[in-house]
């Protein structure tokens, strides 16, 4: 079974003048540890897309299906705890509670779901370690590069154990640099720990590095090639 | 709820400048209206022992006509049953008789009306403490037979310490009351009024002028504290019935309470109007602070965090710049009132005329009253909870994928 199986998907949004498609009838399977890229140009429905899927915007019509649950057949208290426990965010920018350290951002996510206090801990210093800021632990986001805070949200998302990570264009304000090695521990992330990845961009040194790459465009897919 | 409280915490002083300056808002208001409130209940509360203890008592208890008729018919015997049953409850801390009645007072040629009051010497010093008041002469001694005169009422009938006063009144049932009396002291108060028409004398020695036997037209109970008088008299009325009738000091002054609610009502509006404005800018401050942090809040929600536990963030946070307002406003004020309730201000000019007019102290008194403090509590704890519903209905209402894109 796929991991998320997306069954004619759509989202139209009733402007006044006219009619978006936004997400226009999207089938689609990912399956258990992927390493995939939605690419397309501005407006395409990428944003509109990954939070279709992710449970935080409704569809207008069509399924998600995570495991073999219906994503949006959940009330929101249950979607928001279903969200907490299957699925890691890492969005564009700003990603971080600004007033916690990059270990306490970690820690959050395991705090939202009842870890133990040395669980959380011992797992936070691992995932830090993971992105390469062990040393940064005790740092707030505002005092972290681009890079780092993205690094951080990563090892955020990843905290939860998650059944896939969704990145809306993480490396979208990043220099050369910082979008490599972001890509990098990502990669690494995926072949070793096996985290099934789906991350937007326009980026082509990011879609080169992906393994899957689907091209939407006007909320369809263009084509869905598989290195 | 620990996190949760921590992390409001923080968020507290992410703009510090601008929390400051909310929370200087809630101090200076704090700040006044707890000074307010003190001298209000201050001054009030000088003016009802004033008048308790140069007129009425708390409560008196009296023949059940005498309110309405005063004269020396309405009059009883205290019976130590009578003493035994107003002594049993624990609020009372004195018990003391009064005679009182009008008489017509003479020197040789002038001749004037007055109030003659028999007391018991020994204990009215707990009470009016009259020989704190006498300016020429002594005070009473246990069946002394001479009496004390107001300062102006002597000056009026032209009479000092050692003369004689000639007394003429009714008395007991109709019989004529008359008398002489030495003088043995002047009475200043601080109130005219009393210094007008007042004489004092040995009960005994008024009970036989106005030839009643042991009647006395009143007993006055006084109470440790003012503040007990509601319970006290519940505890009275259930005790003592007919002949007799219990009255409290708002009973006989009503002019007195209606002013001092008056005053409140009015006070009351003023701090009304201080904190609304307060609340409004606290109102502004939490609302740019939403607004600044709806993208954040998106996150929050979208990693799964509950809006219950986000609402209780900013839940805290607001009441958190309330709380700390209300500490440094206490911090602020505590000290004065300290200070001012030691020291009372001391008035001048008009008001301070009108007051010694009033028989009270030209002085301005603060209040330590719980309510001082706690009335205030309660108001910014309302107000900012008041004010919470805001971030809380946003945060229920958050719409994740717009909030998302800010
Ligand atoms: N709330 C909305 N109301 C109306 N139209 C919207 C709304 N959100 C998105 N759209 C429209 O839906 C389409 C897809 O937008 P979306 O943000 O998904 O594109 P995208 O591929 O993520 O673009 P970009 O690469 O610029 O992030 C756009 O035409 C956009 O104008
Ligand atoms: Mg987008």
């Amino acid at each position: 079974m796929s991991v998320i199986e997306i069954k004619n998907l759509y989202k139209i949004y009733d402007g006044s003048e006219v009619e978006v498609r936004a997400v226009n009838g999207i089938n689609l399977n990912i399956e258990e540890g992927e390493f995939t890229a939605i690419v397309g140009p501005s407006g395409s429905g990428k944003t509109t897309f990954l939070n279709l899927v992710g449970g935080l915007d409704k569809p207008t019509d069509g399924k998600v299906f995570v495991d073999g649950i219906d994503v949006w057949s959940l009330k929101s208290r249950k979607l928001i705890d279903f969200r907490l426990h299957n699925i890691g965010f890492v969005f564009q920018s700003y990603n971080l509670i600004p007033v916690l350290t990059a270990k306490e951002n970690v820690e959050f996510i395991m705090q939202l779901q009842g870890w133990s206090r040395k669980d959380r801990i011992k797992r936070t210093g691992d995932l830090l370690k993971a992105v390469g800021l062990a040393d940064r632990m005790d740092s707030r986001p505002a005092k972290l590069s681009g890079g780092q805070q993205q690094r951080v949200a990563v090892a955020r998302a990843l905290a939860s154990k998650p059944k896939f990570v969704l990145a809306d264009e993480p490396t979208a304000n990043l220099d050369s640099k910082s979008t490599e090695n972001l890509l990098d521990i990502m990669e690494k992330l995926n072949q070793e720990e096996k985290i099934t990845f789906i991350f937007s961009t326009h980026d082509a040194r990011v879609i080169k590095k992906a393994r899957r790459v689907i091209t939407i465009e006007d909320g369809r897919i263009l084509k869905d090639e598989t290195k | 709820m620990k996190s949760n409280l921590r992390l409001a915490w923080r968020n507290l002083w992410r703009n510090k400048r601008r929390t400051l300056i909310t929370v200087a808002s809630i101090f200076f208001g704090v700040l006044l209206a707890t000074l307010m409130s003190s001298m209000q209940e201050g001054s009030y509360s000088s003016m009802i022992n004033n008048i308790v203890k140069f007129y009425s008592g708390y409560i008196q208890v009296q023949h059940e006509d005498y309110w309405d008729t005063k004269t020396i018919n309405n009059t009883f015997v205290p019976t130590d049953s009578l003493i035994d049953e107003i002594t049993s409850v624990t609020e009372v801390t004195l018990i003391t008789p009064r005679l009182e009645s009008f008489a017509l007072a003479s020197s040789e040629e002038i001749t004037r009306g007055c109030m003659v009051i028999g007391i018991d010497p020994e204990k009215e010093k707990e009470v009016m403490d009259i020989g704190k008041w006498v300016s020429d002469g002594v005070y009473l001694e246990q069946n002394d037979r001479g009496v004390l005169v107001g300062f102006d009422l002597a000056k009026y009938l032209e009479l000092s310490v050692g003369d004689t006063l000639v007394l003429i009144g009714q008395g007991y049932h109709g019989t004529t009351a008359a008398g002489v009396f030495p003088i043995r002291g002047i009475l200043k108060f601080p109130s005219p009024e009393l210094n007008k028409q007042s004489i004092y004398l040995e009960l005994k020695t008024a009970q036989e002028f106005y030839s009643v036997d042991q009647q006395v037209t009143f007993m006055v109970l006084m109470l440790e504290d003012q503040y007990d008088l509601k319970k006290a008299m519940r505890k009275l009325s259930n005790q003592i019935a007919s002949p007799y009738a219990v009255m409290t000091w708002e009973d006989m002054h009503p002019e007195l309470l209606q002013m001092v609610e008056a005053d409140r009502a009015g006070a009351l509006i003023m701090k009304a109007i201080l904190y609304i404005i307060i609340a409004f800018g606290v109102l502004g401050t939490i609302m740019m602070l939403v607004m600044e942090r709806k993208r954040e809040m998106g996150v929050m929600v979208a990693i799964g965090m509950q809006r219950s536990k986000l609402s209780w963030i900013l839940f805290f946070e607001t009441i958190y710049i309330g709380l700390i307002g209300v500490i440094a406003g206490f911090t602020g004020s505590i000290p004065l009132i300290a200070y001012f309730y030691h020291n009372p201000i001391p008035l001048t000019g008009d008001a301070a005329r009108t007051m010694e007019e009033m028989g009270i102290e030209p002085l301005m008194y603060f209040s330590w009253l719980p309510s001082v403090f706690y009335n205030q509590v309660i108001t910014v704890f309302i107000i900012t909870a008041l004010i919470a519903l805001y971030p809380v209905i946003t945060s229920y209402r958050l719409k994740v994928q717009l909030a998302l894109k800010a």
